[in-house]
């Protein structure tokens, strides 16, 4: 066992155990909440695979964009807080779709395995460096996104599509038919203001 | 130290780890000790602002003042509200205080003095401060109070609204050292920043203030309005962590702005005497905070739909033009791939701050127009009511 066989392992207890905690916690509030641990289990586990990038972004879109709004929704929305009856009898359901789930996981994960050449699964466990990583990937990451043999193409094409996305956001809470621009309601002026100062105080 | 270690007897590995945790206090005391002493000298400049003495009965010139404060807030009793979320209630105040720490693990203190000198130093920062955001938002919510949940409302609405800004001015910096280390961004300062794009300086000391809470964008804890805000129900030692949070981000992002803009711990013979570069920084630091005291004392705070007008509407196309034009003209002078002295700065260094000059005069043209047509239309509205008010009287 090596200390990144120990850290592997807390970070995986706090990415699971927080999963676990989002579906079972009868209050919404809370289960945001543990979804923002799992989430800061990943981010952990993307520095362990010397991806830093990675897990700088993963805490700022998922924790500190996307588990905030989901919150937010949460906070308007007191009503359904507290969720009653949440674990009735789907569990059969919740128990297939995991299994489905693990199937299609390992199904892709394997060949991908092969690919790569793992053939032992417990290899980062026992050795001290467990594959060779490059060590500038910031640089080589940054550069592929602008090269134009590379993936500029697919880069620009979803930030099109997000800045649509963003248009379309604020188009639609716009209200229906603005119509002409209603008159700003008037400050309330004393009609007499000029000759307050006659008052009797 | 590892050496030390490691002649004394101790194995490689806890040597390492032993040396880790050492650097790891050494860096999180240091903010937590300068935060005495910054309290105090707060309390003195608001003091001296508002015509006050200020602190001034315990030690020469009441420099002790924070530990019997400190031990008073320690005494008092700690109350955790009816109904309230135990759990979250007690985290939130530890996790304000953490996510500002957090921060002072990129921050280079001097030639090769760094917690942790790491390749993405500027997207951790921002990772990290949206940490604050859930500190924020937790403690409103367990409260069970009003004017708490109130508070983290606005409070979220403003830190998720000027981060947009600040990340984009932090850009700025990133693309003229073509670097996101904070080490690495330091190093390049041949000429500060603040001279070459004095106007992204501006933008990233606008919302960073917002950013840290602070008067005139002290929404989260409006007194008047909302009691204390996020933090209404809390008190003793909880209270006293929010407070030292709060002191403690306005402290680093006063270092921060030092860092990106004023050359961090640059200055002369700074490379061979580390120390000489610890003062540097300081000192930089300390400029940028007196000037975030200054504006904190002297401005009334802003409405609530003022601070978000004045963000989508105006800082946040400000900051996307302004960070188009400085990597436009980055392109386009040459010899800025290769910047290794203060000759090789100069020109592009002019070049930018008449670019931003430029800029400067054109969004203060549009601005005088646009407040121009905002009076007159208030005018008209007051005339429309009253036409006894007529143009000249109608202030």
């Amino acid at each position: 066992m090596t200390w990144q066989a120990l850290v592997f392992l807390i970070f995986s207890v706090i990415t699971l155990g927080g999963g676990l905690l989002v579906v079972t916690t009868r209050n919404l509030f809370h289960a945001a909440l543990y979804l923002m641990l799992s989430l800061f289990g990943v981010a952990g586990l993307f520095v362990l695979l010397t991806a830093p990038f990675l897990a700088g972004v993963e805490v700022v879109v998922y924790i500190g964009a996307i588990a905030i709004l989901i919150i937010f929704a949460i906070m308007l929305t007191p009503q359904v807080t507290q969720v009653i009856n949440l674990r009735g009898t789907q569990w059969i359901a919740a128990l297939v779709a995991a299994v489905l789930f693990f199937l299609m996981l390992a199904s892709v994960l394997t060949p991908v395995a092969e690919e790569l050449g793992v053939d032992d699964w417990s290899a980062g466990f026992t050795q001290d460096d467990p594959a060779g990583v490059p060590a500038n990937t910031l640089t080589d990451l940054g550069e592929s996104l602008v090269d134009t043999d590379r993936y500029v193409l697919p880069f620009e094409v979803a930030s099109v599509l997000l800045m649509a996305a963003l248009i379309g956001a604020a188009l639609m809470v716009r209200p229906e038919d603005p119509g002409p621009r209603r008159p700003e309601s008037a400050p309330v002026v004393e009609p007499d203001a000029g000759q307050a100062t006659t008052g009797g105080d | 130290m590892t050496d030390v270690l490691l002649d004394i007897g101790f194995s490689h590995d806890l040597a390492v780890l032993i040396a880790k945790l050492v650097g790891v206090i050494i860096v999180a005391s240091f903010g937590l000790v300068w935060t005495l002493f910054g309290i105090w000298l707060e309390r003195k400049l608001a003091g001296r602002f508002q015509d006050r003495l200020g602190p001034n009965r315990i030690g020469p010139f009441g420099v002790l003042q924070s530990f019997p404060d400190a031990v008073k807030i320690l005494l008092k009793e700690d109350i955790i509200p009816t109904g309230a979320d135990k759990w979250v209630f007690n985290i939130a105040p530890v996790l304000s205080v953490f996510s500002v720490m957090l921060a002072w693990v990129v921050v280079p203190f001097a030639v090769g003095w760094t917690g942790s000198d790491l390749s993405i130093g500027v997207l951790y920062l921002v990772a990290v401060g949206s940490l604050g955001e859930i500190a924020v938002l937790m403690a409103g919510w367990s409260s069970n109070n009003k004017f708490a949940l109130l508070g983290a409302f606005r409070g979220v609405a403003q830190l998720i609204s000027y981060e947009i800004p600040m990340v984009l001015a932090l850009l700025v910096p990133v693309l003229l050292s073509g670097s996101m280390s904070l080490q690495g961004i330091v190093q390049q300062q041949h000429i500060m920043y603040l001279f070459a794009v004095p106007m992204t300086a501006l933008i990233f000391f606008i919302s960073s203030m917002a950013e840290m809470g602070r008067a005139p964008f002290d929404l989260l804890e409006a007194e008047s309005e909302l009691v204390a805000g996020y933090m209404t129900e809390y008190s003793g030692m909880k209270f006293g962590m929010f407070y030292v949070g709060e002191f403690l981000h306005a402290f680093t992002f006063s270092v921060l702005a030092a860092i990106f803009f004023l050359g961090g711990w640059k200055g002369p013979f700074a490379e061979d005497v580390p120390l000489l570069g610890l003062v540097y920084l300081i000192v930089k630091a300390m400029f940028a905070y007196f000037a975030m005291m200054w504006i904190r004392m002297t401005f009334p705070r802003v409405r609530i739909d003022q601070m978000l007008v004045f963000n989508w509407k105006f800082l946040v196309p400000l900051s996307l033009g302004n960070l188009l034009v400085v990597a436009f003209l980055w392109k386009l002078v040459p010899g800025t791939d290769a910047i290794a002295s203060f000759g090789d700065a100069l020109l592009p260094t002019l070049v930018l701050l008449v670019a931003n000059l430029l800029m400067a005069v054109g969004v203060l043209a549009a601005l005088r127009g646009e407040g121009q047509r905002e009076r007159e239309r208030v005018q008209a509205r007051l005339v429309a009511v009253d036409p006894a008010v007529t143009a000249g009287s109608g202030d």
